[in-house]
């Protein structure tokens, strides 16, 4: 179990209760949390999950896969600390997550 | 010049597995078939988004990928000699008379059909247009999503911005008709074939292009007229002087005309009946991800489920009057003959 807490552009907070194993951007769709398009339900072909991960939690989070990297490309204003939450697992080490969900996916 | 009209017993629009089975479908019943999809090939969302991506949830293919899922569709559906339509998006869907739809097309294709299917899936793929600010200014007159015709880019200074394999056969096609070419992308690194990675490398080595890596930050121009981008990337920020860009951020699916054809709908999805498939207009039926009803799951099974009851149903239409007899392939000899088995 984690808490992961998801920061609209807008500046709005949501703090989500999240299962271990289940992905960050599914842990985003099941509680309605706005910004995280998802359109391929999770199949890393879409880069609609974009998220920026706040430094303090990078390390936790771990690296970008390749696929990962690849689809990021049609992300727009892609970071360092880009990542698609598709492709996060959640797990106890990232209890206190905190994400922020870009201004717009594309 | 205006191409002959064509006639038909039925269009299905969208080439996506469930526009694909219902060829095979409405095919046992004798009805003949029109394909039309915007992509340039078969097979919808599983070709276009996921080709390599195992689906693990298809009756009696435990494991299968999406372009193997249409390849085999395609093959099923073969016996029935369906005509496809690629590249055209339907724009007009319009009841004329009774027992006549007429459905045009972006390229001018006019097809006469005694009923529609309508499996557009999300809608049609079209170009991602990135969230550039002011980018609506320049769009048509300096931004431009796709090539329709080289010619006009003759002598321009362009950009191109992305790292597939858009981005990259175009710097490669437009390179010798420019004036200037760069290819920005946000890394060093590109999806698109090796081959055409090695060649725009060689033009960038010769002096005949350059290569950019960063972000558009900001359009410069105005009237619609671009005089160049903004960029950043890990040394800093840039400008890169153009008045033509071409940013490739891959396809997005929208509903598109759809939403003009006088269907009802529910949050951008066609209602349907759970009988019939039909939607508010009889004769037009609506079937996969496009659909909704109570209980509906975007599923391909549900998909295929809806295509087969759907075609009772335009069976009816197309033969009014004449009985509808159920059979089975592995018994029937005319469905054996028409499948070439027997």
């Amino acid at each position: 179990m984690a808490k992961i807490t998801f920061i609209e552009f807008s500046g709005t907070a949501h703090e989500v209760d999240a299962s271990n194993g289940m992905s960050v951007m599914e842990s985003a769709v099941k509680n309605m949390v706005p910004g995280i398009d998802a359109d391929c339900g999770g199949a890393c072909a879409c880069a609609t999950c974009h998220v920026y991960v706040e430094p303090d939690w990078l390390e936790a989070v771990g690296e970008r896969n390749e696929m990962e990297e690849d689809m990021l490309d049609f992300a727009f204003d892609v970071r360092d600390n880009s990542r698609l939450s598709c492709q996060i697992k959640v797990s106890d080490a990232l209890d206190g997550l905190v994400v922020k969900v870009p201004e717009k996916q594309f | 010049m205006r191409a002959e009209v064509i006639k038909t017993d039925a269009v299905i629009i969208g080439g996506g597995p469930c526009g694909l089975f219902a060829i095979f479908e409405l095919g046992l019943l004798d009805i003949k078939c029109h394909v039309i999809d915007i992509l340039d090939r078969a097979g919808g969302q599983c070709t276009e988004l996921y080709p390599e991506k195992p689906i693990y949830d298809i009756p009696a293919l435990p494991i299968v990928s999406g372009q193997e899922l249409t390849d085999r569709l395609m093959e099923q559906a073969r016996p029935f000699d369906a005509q496809f339509h690629y590249n055209q998006m339907v724009t007009e869907l319009e009841k004329r008379g009774d027992n006549e739809f007429v459905v045009k097309t972006d390229a001018g294709t006019e097809l006469h059909a005694k009923i529609v299917v309508i499996a557009a899936g999300g809608g049609s793929f079209q170009p991602k247009k990135p969230p550039m600010p002011g980018i609506d200014a320049f769009e048509g007159t300096s931004v431009f999503y796709s090539v329709r015709k080289m010619d006009m880019f003759r002598g321009k200074d362009i950009l191109i911005v992305g790292g597939g394999d858009s981005a990259l056969d175009w710097t490669l096609n437009l390179q010798p008709l420019a004036n200037s070419m760069t290819l920005l992308h946000r890394r060093d690194d590109f999806r698109a074939a090796p081959d055409s990675v090695n060649k725009m490398r060689e033009l960038v080595a010769a002096g005949k292009m350059d290569l950019k890596i960063g972000q558009v930050t900001e359009l410069k121009g105005d009237n619609g007229q671009l005089t160049g981008v903004a960029a950043k990337g890990k040394e800093g920020e840039f400008d890169v002087a153009c008045n033509t860009m071409l940013p490739f951020f891959g396809l997005t699916m929208k509903l598109g005309p759809v939403a003009d054809w006088g269907l009802n709908l529910n949050e951008n999805l066609i209602t349907v009946d759970t009988e019939k498939f039909e939607t508010s207009v009889p004769g037009i039926f609506a079937i996969g991800d496009i659909n909704t009803y109570p209980g509906k799951l975007k599923l391909i099974l549900s998909g295929f489920h809806e295509a087969a009851l759907m075609s009772q149903q335009a069976f009816r239409y197309i033969n009014p009057g004449e009985r509808l007899l159920f059979q089975y392939t592995t018994s029937s000899s005319s469905l054996q003959k028409k499948l070439g088995v027997a």
